[in-house]
């Protein structure tokens, strides 16, 4: 059986237009006073979520160590094809040198990427992360390339919880095969 | 055209002969033209900002309110609050109207093309002249504060002020393109069917006026028929808000601003203008707002009493001359906050929609407005 909802008639008034105008005109009006959802932007800033993706950047550890091994997992991985890295050696009697790795030189062009992650996800050593800067501008197209030591300085340290080098000391450790 | 102002400013000017009389006349005509013309472009600004700074408030932003001229935003107190209010956006706004590029279609008709801006503000400034702001008390009796006092003020204001469709049906059709051939139709159809109402609604006035003043058609009785009495928009309301509607469609404001409707026909008549073309519509639909709004408050909302029932006492001299003007300016500028409003709160009808209210609603209520007032005029007097 099918059933004929009741449809209220518009009444007179309702047909007239004016008492919606009226109501809407309230509205507007009530509107005016209230407060600004507009954020006054570089006066104000905003207040970033946790997990938010700004521009990608390069952390070191605790320790003030580089954490990239320069495996080139983030440049393949990236889709924009932001990233460049050349892998170099630690020098041998560095105090990290049987890490082996580290990027003689670290290229990020701030123009190419799109703050998907991607990096940050495939990373191996924690050591590239989006942080949260936001408003990256350049008068230049060289200028917006952020080079191993820019990346450093906008990452800063980010020490880990794991400290999975500090368990393999030295490289002689290493030969002796006690870790 | 004849003026009273004329001769309180030559009775100033002493026992000089006729003929320094006369060129004293043209010189002050003139003189006055201008004053009004400044006065309108000055509202037509302001209304521009206020209407950027009312929708803002009204969508929860603040709008306009860093522009800043270098050295004025410096002066301490002053600096700051034209900046926070959005004035000096104002000449950012007309300086980028003046220095774009001035694009000339090849497709179009280009002397109509090139006339239809002016075509479209002249009348605006036309019929400010005619607006009676405020009166001087003299001893021989009251004088008008209008650049232009003629007797039937009324009907040359509908008569001119409704040249102003011309601006957007020349521009339609001058620009020889489909949507501005559109919104030129559109406007002259829309302005036909609400110029009926408003004329009907201004002879309502007339005739209820009429046994007060002598002058039924001049704005200026029909102001002063206000002061000290009830105001029209009481005894009249019906006959206000008709006209009200009216005007709103008369100066292309939304609800009604059909000639223009960006969401249907990109932006109607002027789709083809830039620049300082633009800009001469874009000065002269505020401007008509301006000039509906001083309309408006001078037929209905008293002109320049500041309330119903009462006047700035005539033995104040020129006080109560200056408390007039002031007391209208700032029921224009309600009136143009009106206006503004309503823009941002009503939807766009539809064009058939427009067209079915004008003609099987305001006119035969307007019609029957009318006959309820002259019976009911007959049984008062
Ligand atoms: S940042 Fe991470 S993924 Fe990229 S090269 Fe260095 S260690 Fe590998
Ligand atoms: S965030 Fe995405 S686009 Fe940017 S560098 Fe990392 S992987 Fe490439």
């Amino acid at each position: 059986m099918s059933i004929t909802v009741d449809r209220k008639k518009l009444s007179f008034l309702e047909r007239t237009y004016i008492p919606q105008i009226i109501g809407g005109l309230y509205i507007t009006f009530r509107n005016m006073f209230k407060k600004k959802v507009t954020l006054s932007y570089p006066d104000q800033r905003p207040t970033l979520p946790p997990g938010y993706r700004g521009a990608p950047t390069l952390v070191k550890d605790g320790d003030g160590r580089e954490k990239c091994v320069s495996c080139q997992l983030c440049e393949f991985i990236c889709p924009s094809k932001a990233i460049r890295v050349t892998p170099g050696e630690i020098a041998p009697d560095g105090k990290y040198s049987f890490i082996e790795k580290a990027p003689k030189a670290f290229e990020i062009n701030m123009l190419r990427c799109i703050f998907c992650g991607m990096c940050q996800e495939v990373c191996p050593e924690k050591a590239i992360v989006l942080q949260n800067e936001f408003s990256l501008t350049g008068l230049s197209r060289a200028e917006m390339v952020r080079d191993k030591a820019a990346l450093y300085a906008a990452g800063g340290t980010m020490p880990d919880k794991i400290k999975k080098w500090s368990r393999v000391k030295s490289n002689a450790e290493l030969e002796r095969g006690d870790h | 055209m004849y003026s009273n102002n004329l001769i309180l400013f030559a009775a100033a000017g002493a026992e000089v002969s006729s003929v320094w009389d006369s060129v004293l006349n043209a010189i002050l005509m003139i003189l006055f033209s201008l004053i009004a013309i400044v006065v309108v472009m000055t509202f037509a600004g302001l209304s521009v900002v206020a209407e950027r700074k009312v929708c803002a408030f009204m969508q929860g932003r603040y709008g306009p309110n860093r522009t800043a001229i270098p050295w004025v935003a410096a002066v301490p107190g002053v600096g700051g609050i034209l900046r926070s209010f959005g004035l000096m956006q104002l000449v950012a706004d007309a300086l980028k109207f003046l220095l774009k590029e001035d694009p000339l279609p090849n497709h179009v008709n280009k002397p109509w093309y090139l006339a239809a801006p002016a075509i479209a503000l002249t009348p605006v400034l036309t019929v400010a002249c005619l607006i009676p702001c405020g009166v001087i008390y003299t001893d021989s009796g009251k004088i008008p504060m209008a650049v232009a006092d003629v007797d039937l003020s009324l009907i040359l204001a509908l008569a001119i002020g409704s040249l102003g469709a011309y601006g957007a049906v020349i521009a339609g059709w001058a620009s020889n393109s489909k949507y501005p051939y559109f919104g030129g139709v559109r406007a002259s159809a829309q302005m036909i069917s609400y110029e009926l109402t408003m004329g009907i609604c201004a002879l309502t006035v007339a005739i209820w006026v009429a046994p007060i003043t002598g002058k039924p058609f001049s704005l200026f009785s029909i102001a002063d028929s206000q002061s000290g009495a009830m105001w029209l928009c009481i005894t009249q309301p019906l006959t206000a808000f008709l006209f009200l509607v009216a005007l709103f469609a008369e100066t292309n404001r939304l609800p009604f601003d059909m000639a223009e409707s960006e969401t249907d026909l990109v932006s109607g008549f002027h789709t083809e203008y830039g620049s300082f073309k633009f800009g001469l519509f874009f000065v002269g639909e505020y401007g008509h707002v301006a000039v509906a709004s001083a309309l408006f408050a001078t037929l209905f909302l008293g002109g320049w009493n500041p309330l119903p029932g009462l006047s700035w006492p005539a033995d104040w001299g020129w006080i109560s001359s200056v408390l007039c003007v002031l007391t209208f300016l700032v029921k224009v500028a309600a009136m143009i906050f009106f206006f503004i409003w309503v823009r941002w709160s009503v939807p766009r009808f539809r064009y058939d929609q427009v067209m079915r209210l004008g003609w099987q609603c305001l006119v035969p209520l307007a019609l029957a407005n009318f006959v309820f007032y002259i019976i009911l005029r007959a049984a008062i007097a």
